[in-house]
């Protein structure tokens, strides 16, 4: 199949720096007052369906040190496997559940969401994708957003066939997506990021 | 009759150009040396999950959001420096507007001091100024907003490096593969090509895409300055519509 050459670049990223917390989380960086609440920070509505959940996680860097000052994104679909419609221009009612959240890390590296699992979203093959989560890190020292996934570890058949999954052959750098679980009254899911290292997280072009 | 292509909103995201961007380690700005991932990334091409991404209504904003002199007024007073509006138009690789998308942008105040608990540097917080703002394209693409020019500041990387004025900018796009953070630069500092930062782009035309121009026609006389800076997104392959002149 042809296809025209685009005719403009991308424009370059930049690294978000070590402040991004104000440009994206500034209630939380204690700039009160501009927005009424950091946009991301609630993902769930009451009418949200679909079973809660807790989904966090540490950043670390290559020397082992929290990285303190990243934003996370998180964007999934609903618990039937669907992604939220675009928003018309005028559009005035938020829907039951938007399936993006923002977090920002805190002093000790760690973001947390609270959410819901995610439904199976068909892959490019016809097949379903195993439940997951889209995620993008930014902060100081990283020059373009990185993007990975989150796997659940308490889906190891849809796992076992994901689109994503199956084409890491090393069965380590697998495991640096799937978050184990720790059962509680909301279970909760845990997945640290190693931006280098042994453990380091697979990142994805995408 | 040969098969006809069409810009089509179905396709496939370009492959983003990493030679474009900066590579994940640049010595020169030594906070990538252990934030750098040392593994090739893996490809995977586009699914459902990178090819939607989150949109936002216009009514979740309020009126001040883009007004960055006057959205963190304490005492009724506009924030101090160098009056100025920056716009631009938000556009894909396709040369397509970019309506309806998240514009989100931070900065330091006109001394060059952020207002974030772990800032040192000895310029003072201007109590008027928080630093943020944000702003939704319209059915062209473009945004605006309002603000102060931020100042140069020296921050500790090689001992004795500065910063060129800037503004960090945040959009969405419509698909989550195409979220992007860069800065703006201003046209004509020349800070710019001392930064360690700056140089961590590799090709001095993608840098150039990151300096807004002066824009004397949009000026607000006896107000403000005007800067134009157009963001571009990863654009979207063409699908085919074979022996169709239009419509599918």
């Amino acid at each position: 199949m042809l296809h025209p050459v685009p005719t403009l670049k991308e424009t370059p990223s930049q690294t978000a720096g070590p402040y991004v917390h104000i440009g994206l989380t500034p209630n939380f960086s204690e700039i009160k007052g501009i927005y009424p609440v950091d946009p991301g920070v609630t993902m769930l509505t009451p009418d949200t369906r679909g079973e809660r959940i807790v989904v966090s996680g540490r950043i670390v860097d290559g020397a082992g040190a929290p990285v303190a000052d990243a934003v996370v994104e998180c964007w999934q679909a609903d618990a039937d496997g669907s992604y939220a419609q675009p928003m018309g221009p005028n559009s005035n009612s938020a829907p039951a559940f938007l399936g993006w959240g923002r977090q920002p890390a805190n002093g000790d590296g760690v973001f947390t969401f609270e959410t819901i699992k995610p439904g199976a979203v068909p892959g490019p093959d016809g097949k379903p994708m195993a439940p997951h989560m889209a995620l993008w890190i930014v902060a100081r020292g990283i020059n373009t957003g990185l993007q990975t996934r989150l796997y659940f570890e308490d889906e190891p058949e849809a796992n076992a066939t994901d689109y994503l999954l199956n084409k890491i052959p090393d069965p380590r750098r697998r495991a640096t997506l799937i978050a184990r679980k720790e059962d509680g009254a909301v279970p909760r899911y845990v997945l640290d990021i190693h931006l280098q290292g042994d453990s380091e997280t697979v990142f994805l072009d995408m | 009759m040969s098969d006809i292509i069409l810009p089509g909103e179905d396709g496939a995201l370009y492959p983003r150009d990493r030679a474009w961007h900066p590579p994940a380690n640049t010595p020169g700005y030594k906070s990538t040396t252990f934030r750098a991932p040392k593994h090739a990334l893996l490809s995977l091409g586009g699914t459902a999950s990178e090819l939607t991404g989150p949109t936002f209504g216009h009514s979740s904003l309020n009126a001040l959001d883009n007004d960055l002199i006057r959205n963190y007024s304490q005492d009724g007073s506009e924030a101090i420096g160098q009056r100025m509006i920056v716009y631009g138009q938000v556009l894909d690789e396709n040369a397509r507007a970019v309506p309806n998308t998240l514009v989100e942008f931070w900065q330091a105040n006109a001394g060059g001091r952020y207002r974030h608990k772990r800032e040192a540097y000895l310029a003072p917080l201007d109590p008027n100024f928080g630093g943020c703002g944000r702003a939704i394209t319209d059915a062209h693409g473009f945004y605006s907003f309002r603000t102060v020019k931020p100042g140069a500041y020296p921050w500790p990387n090689g001992g004795n490096d500065w910063r060129p004025a800037h503004i960090h900018f945040s959009v969405f796009g419509h698909a989550f593969a195409q979220r992007l953070i860069t800065q703006m630069y201003f046209e004509g500092d020349p800070m710019i090509w001392q930064c360690p930062i700056v140089g961590s782009i590799p090709d001095k035309a993608a840098i150039d895409q990151l300096i807004a121009r002066l824009d004397r026609h949009n000026t607000t006389p006896m107000d403000a300055l005007a800067y134009r800076f157009d963001i571009v997104l990863r654009g979207r392959r063409s699908t085919m519509f074979e022996n169709k002149l239009e419509g599918n």
